[in-house]
């Protein structure tokens, strides 16, 4: 340790094994492939002006939407990896350590790096649309959020092949995860990752926070916000107290592993059962961060293809706000087994079990929405569809989980695994897929074709059951989670290969979503109009793509949550088209978030090395960038004049009448 | 392309599938549901409870979630139907809170008596046995502190008599968990913990390390057999006579990463003997830190920090 | 980030008159917020691990009480004066601002160069990071607070800059009243450290 140590770790460059091999050779191909297209048709001007400078938050989504989908893939190839390994005993697939690298990246890269991001993006493409604002609160802290989740991803991911991924599990439990039992770069990859996208996420909750409370457009009062703002503003604040801590207990476990304090250590007085406090004391309000706004989003799905109001809107909102709540005093469910004497138990069980109750009570209001509605089903109302029984699978799974001396039983098997994956994909997974599906022709002028969804729905789902419902058997029989390989004397091997094969429908299931993507960029239906689902609420008042500004007046017509639906019944739109049109106070587009996330980088990757002087530097430009952004602040907007909007106007009808 | 209109009937299909599954039907003749002891018997009695209450709230669920996507699908409905404009029902939702309430009332109350139960011995008329085990990467070490003997990777123990294992750890938490027995407990290297399991008839059984704990934890496993007390005394005067010492050297060798196969010892070294932690300087008094203390003094956000009181057999 | 009108309500102060200076200000309050369960988690941890000295130094051993008191009275003096540079800004003397501004930062210098003497004098009595839980939970609780105020006083002297060459209008008021939000912030971080951790460790 020094300042000026640069000791290159044992492997820094990894290749000992093909997998990784093809990794390295898949990486630099696309790689220079980029460059080599970008530069060839000269778009590199194009990337830095519209999307890497870019405050646009509309933008901001689909470039977190497309890092999702990119992690999905990635987390989704470990998975395969594992199902493969595991498919039947004693099979030499992967090593211990590749399988134990990989089921620790597998959970991170899907739950911060794949379910955060997508989530954030759906907010940020809809959100500032559905309240009828402009643009978020803070456009350039937005884009820096995204720009330190990207380089926190990135930092993650390059772990594989540069140094060693980390292996001690996405919980990295210590001391399993101190310096001692796990030397090596590993876990400092963990670490700085999540604490750089961590920060990002930070910034992300105020911005938001901030954004639904002061931005609403006029009429719109706090029950009139769309169910998805709702449960963005509620999400915003659970990140508020919920990420900080995340935020410490990492820096202190760095601490512990590069400068040798004793937080979490066995010996000198550290205490390994604090980072399991900690961890779930964020990771609990985690997992509901990244339900929230599922929820939101099914209920906006829910209420629009059944053609009726959402049920009980108030008691949406109050379950909601409940389950925040709770979400924040049950986290030692996850440790029922660490002691905690029987009177902590019984009381964090019936806040656990507490958490189904608003929980039951949305369910009951998502299907009375549909309760006499005219039910149709495009492929965002497929997914939500799906959404209630599987996730409900999840939730009742959950709460036998709650019962701590039942826990005993379940804690750390398959049993467990396969609750929070019914929680996770039918939850998050899904209602991600249906928010994409959803607001994708808002976003483009196309939608995602249905023909090709629909196989892609039905693979996914069906195979999402093969592969989990028989976990909670082998849980039952004592497979515990996370071993890399077991024997055929323990009767495990029906039901695991039946598992893998469910994974691989599944696999199968994402090929056939991103083809349908593929196929609909090339060959769907252009339409600009912006109303394709016959929505409800603001977003779709407005043309699609939305110009950059969103409005060109401000909507003036909210007189409830289905303002648009509304609006349409009387017969009239959402703006008064009397209204002179005025010049658009916009902000300018701005290099410092990702140059700032750069240094970031820069810092991150010092650090992991324990390269300290590196890890200065990086941190000196990430203030310098916040310094020199300072500085120019004073220029940092502009006006759309009202004859740009007036040509845009002409631009959309000119293009609706072409169309018809 | 896969017709929508049977999308109804494959959900029932998948209702039912996992009806038959939690309600037990499936033939699952291990682990969990095959309970061999009082303990495992108390939470296996637990569990199928609780999957009863849970059945109802799915199948009232499904029940309702299949009507209502074949009643109202709208291709079903005539061209000129418009669902009401209903904003909600008071009474129907005070309904649906007050159910899972109940439920959740249902399933609490014999969650809070267990976990009281399950701190004490389940045969409380019966002479207990202690035996402490250890976990180490990535191996389990199984002392008994009354005969004096060691065994490693296997573990025997008199049928009929109440079992304390003393757990800890010496490097990365595990998890001992003999599901047959009951359930799992951490073993942790800064604080030893208590668990209390029986078998109720000899038999043989698999337990294992539970909690992840790096490189070769999927080898992690050992075997069980509970034996007629007289068995197990004259298995323990078997190894007191045949099995060799364990020394110093011998034992700090096998705390070492890696596997070993069985090991069987007629003795350890006084060193070996697990200890009770301490954090504190000399002038805390050494062992009598009070933990409990510190509780009240927390700062908002995290009242307590659960883990903490440990012994509190 | 349209409409520049001033709601009812807001405050008839340069800070608040522009929409954006209203977002920032409440902006930096959720901030704040978040700030909040950063040092909760901080002080928690450190009083978990506070009697694990491990054979090490103890709080009582090492606690000066003449040292943080001065420290403390710093700090408190500063934001004392942190907020009359704030009165002054609202009554447009630029020059008034200056002088308690710079009279605030110089008390957090000094406070620093304090604290940084004293972390060196527990590493020569060789209480460092890496001697027990205990000193672990202090020298990063203490030192969060510590690079807090560091950052805080290269912020406020470069809006102070930014004041000199722009006057005082409602961006740079904005950008100073933020400033002192923060200051007042740290002040308040402080009373607990002091309390928690100091006053404390000495019984
Ligand atoms: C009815 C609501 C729920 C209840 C009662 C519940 C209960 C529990 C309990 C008791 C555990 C710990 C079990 C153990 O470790 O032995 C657990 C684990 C978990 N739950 Fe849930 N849960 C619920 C909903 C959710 C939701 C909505 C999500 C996420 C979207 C979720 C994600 C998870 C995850 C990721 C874990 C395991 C993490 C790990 O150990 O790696 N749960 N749940
Ligand atoms: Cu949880």
């Amino acid at each position: 340790m020094g300042l000026f140590n640069f000791k290159m770790p044992e492997h820094f460059i990894i290749m000992n094994n093909p997998l990784i091999i093809g990794a390295w050779i898949s990486i630099i191909l696309v790689s220079v492939g980029i460059v080599f297209f970008v530069t060839k048709y000269k778009k590199w001007g194009y990337l830095w002006r519209e999307w890497f400078t870019t405050v646009d938050h509309k933008k901001i989504g689909v470039m977190y939407i497309l890092a999702a989908l990119l992690m999905l893939f990635r987390g989704g190839f470990d998975a395969i990896l594992m199902r493969t390994q595991l498919a039947l005993p004693d099979l030499k697939v992967l090593d211990a350590q590749h399988y134990n690298e990989i089921f620790t990246t597998h959970g991170t890269v899907m739950i911060l790096f794949m379910a955060m991001p997508f989530i954030i993006g759906l907010m940020n493409v809809a959100v500032p649309l559905q309240i009828g604002a402009r643009d978020v609160a803070f456009p350039v802290l937005n884009a820096a959020s995204f720009w330190l989740f990207f380089v926190g991803a990135m930092i993650f991911n390059i772990s594989f092949v540069v140094g060693g991924s980390p292996d001690a599990g996405w919980t990295n439990y210590v001391p399993l995860a101190g310096s001692d039992l796990t030397p090596g770069v590993g876990i400092n990859y963990y670490l700085w990752g999540l604490q750089i996208a961590g920060i990002g996420t930070l910034a992300t909750g105020v911005n938001f926070f901030v954004t639904i409370l002061k931005m609403r457009a006029p009429g719109m009062t706090l029950l009139r916000m769309p169910m998805f703002t709702w449960s963005t503003l509620i999400t915003s604040i659970i990140i508020i107290f919920a990420f900080p801590v995340l935020t410490v207990t990492l820096a202190m476990l760095t601490f512990d592993r590069l400068f040798g304090a004793h937080f979490f250590t066995i010996d000198a007085g550290g205490m390994p059962m604090m980072w399991a406090n900690l961890f779930w004391i964020w990771g609990h309000p985690e997992v509901y961060i990244v339900i929230l706004p599922a929820f939101g989003i099914f209920s906006d799905v829910i209420s629009t293809f059944a053609r009726k109001r959402l049920f009980g809107y108030n008691a949406m909102v109050i379950s909601m706000v409940a389950i925040s709540g709770l979400s924040f005093i049950v986290w030692v469910h996850h440790f029922f087994t660490m002691g905690n004497g029987p009177w902590i138990n019984s009381v964090f069980s019936i806040t656990t079990m507490a958490i189904a109750i608003p929980t039951g009570v949305k369910v009951f209001n998502w299907l009375f929405t549909m309760y006499k509605g005219r039910i149709e089903t495009p492929a965002p109302m497929l997914w939500s569809l799906a959404f209630i029984p599987n996730f409900l699978i999840g939730g009742v799974t959950g709460v036998m989980l709650a019962s701590a001396p039942a826990d005993y039983q379940y804690h750390n098997s398959y049993f467990l695994v396969s609750h929070f994956h019914y929680v996770l994909i039918g939850g998050t997974v899904f209602g991600c897929l249906a928010g994409m599906y959803y607001w994708w022709p808002k976003i483009f002028d196309f939608k995602i074709n249905e023909r090709i969804s629909k196989w892609a729905f039905w693979l996914f789902v069906v195979g999402f059951n093969l592969c989990f419902v028989p976990m909670y058997l082998v849980g039952l029989q004592g497979m515990p989670r996370r071993v890399y390989t077991y024997g055929e004397h323990m009767g495990w091997t029906t039901w695991n290969f039946v598992e893998t094969i469910g994974a691989y429908l599944m696999g199968v299931g994402f090929m056939l979503i991103v083809w349908a993507i593929i196929y609909s960029i090339l060959h769907e239906k252009r339409d600009r109009s912006g109303d394709p689902w016959n929505g409800r609420t603001l977003e779709w008042a407005i043309s699609s793509p939305p110009p950059h500004y969103n409005f060109s007046r401000m909507p003036s017509r909210v007189t409830s949550a289905d303002p648009f639906w509304d609006a349409k019944k009387r017969g009239e739109t959402m703006f008064d088209e009397n209204e002179p049109l005025k010049p658009i106070h916009m902000p300018n587009n701005d290099g410092m978030p990702i140059v700032l996330s750069g240094f970031m980088f820069i810092a991150g990757f010092g650090f992991v090395f324990e390269w300290l002087l590196i890890g200065f530097i990086g941190l000196l430009g990430v203030i310098g960038s916040m310094i020199w952004r300072s500085f120019k602040d004073y220029d940092a907007d502009h006006y759309v004049q009202v004859d740009e909007i007036e040509r845009d106007q002409a631009e959309l009808k000119a293009a609706l009448e072409g169309r018809s | 392309m896969l017709p929508l209109r049977n999308g109804a009937w494959k959900w029932l299909a998948v209702a039912g599938m996992m009806m038959a599954i939690l309600s037990g039907c499936e033939p699952v003749k291990m682990g969990v549901l095959n309970p061999k002891g009082p303990v495992a018997q108390k939470q296996y009695d637990l569990i199928i409870w609780s999957v009863v209450l849970m059945s109802v709230i799915l199948i009232v669920v499904f029940v309702l979630f299949v009507v209502i996507l074949v009643r109202f699908r709208a291709s079903k409905l005539s061209k000129d139907y418009e669902p009401p404009d209903v904003e909600g029902n008071t009474f129907l939702e005070i309904v649906w809170t007050a159910i899972p309430v109940l439920i959740v009332v249902a399933l609490a109350v014999p969650t809070v008596t267990s976990t009281f139960d399950l701190e004490k011995s389940p045969s409380p008329n019966k002479k207990p046995i202690t035996i402490e085990a250890t976990s180490a990467q990535w191996k389990w070490i199984f002392k008994y502190p009354e005969q004096g003997i060691e065994t490693v990777n296997y573990l025997k123990i008199p049928a009929n008599v109440p079992v304390r294992f003393k757990l800890s750890s010496h490097d990365a938490m595990n998890s001992f968990w003999i599901p047959e027995l009951g359930g799992q407990e951490y073993t942790m290297a800064d604080m030893p913990m208590f668990l209390w399991l029986e078998a109720d008839k000899p038999g043989k059984f698999i337990g294992r390390g539970n909690n992840f704990s790096g490189r070769d934890f999927a080898k992690m496993e050992f075997t069980v057999e509970a034996k007629k007390q007289s068995d197990f005394d004259s298995w323990v005067d078997h190894v007191k006579k045949t099995a060799p010492k364990q020394s110093e050297k011998e034992y700090k060798a096998l705390l070492k990463p890696g596997t070993v196969d069985l090991k069987t010892y007629s003795s350890y070294p006084k060193s070996a003997e697990v200890k009770e932690p301490n954090h504190g300087g000399m002038e805390h008094g050494g062992m009598d830190m009070d933990h409990s203390k510190m509780k009240h003094e927390d700062m908002e956000g995290m009242e307590d920090m659960p883990g903490m009181d440990h012994d509190k057999n | 980030m349209a409409s520049s009108s001033v709601p009812k309500g807001t405050p008839n102060f340069p800070e608040y008159q522009t929409e954006e200076g209203r977002l920032k200000i409440f902006g930096f309050w959720v901030f704040l917020a978040a700030e909040v369960v950063l040092f909760s988690t901080l002080f928690a941890t450190y009083l978990v691990l506070a009697d694990r000295t491990a054979g090490g130094p103890t709080g009582k051993e090492l606690f000066e009480v003449k040292d943080f008191m001065i420290e403390t009275m710093l700090l408190l003096t500063s934001s004392f004066t942190c907020g009359l540079a704030v009165l002054e800004m609202r009554k447009g003397n630029k020059k008034g601002v200056f002088i308690w501004m710079i009279a605030t930062l110089a008390m957090g210098l000094g406070f620093l160069g304090m604290e940084i003497s004293e972390f060196v004098a527990y590493v020569h009595e060789g209480a460092t990071l890496q001697t027990s839980a205990f000193l672990s939970g202090f020298f990063v609780l203490v030192g969060t607070h510590g690079a807090h105020v560091t950052l805080g006083v290269v912020w406020i002297s470069l809006v102070l800059t930014q004041v000199a060459k722009r006057g005082l209008t409602p961006m740079t008021c904005r950008k100073l009243f933020i400033g002192g939000l923060y200051w007042h912030f740290l002040d308040v971080v402080w009373i607990f450290i002091f309390t928690a951790v100091y006053l404390t460790g000495l019984i």
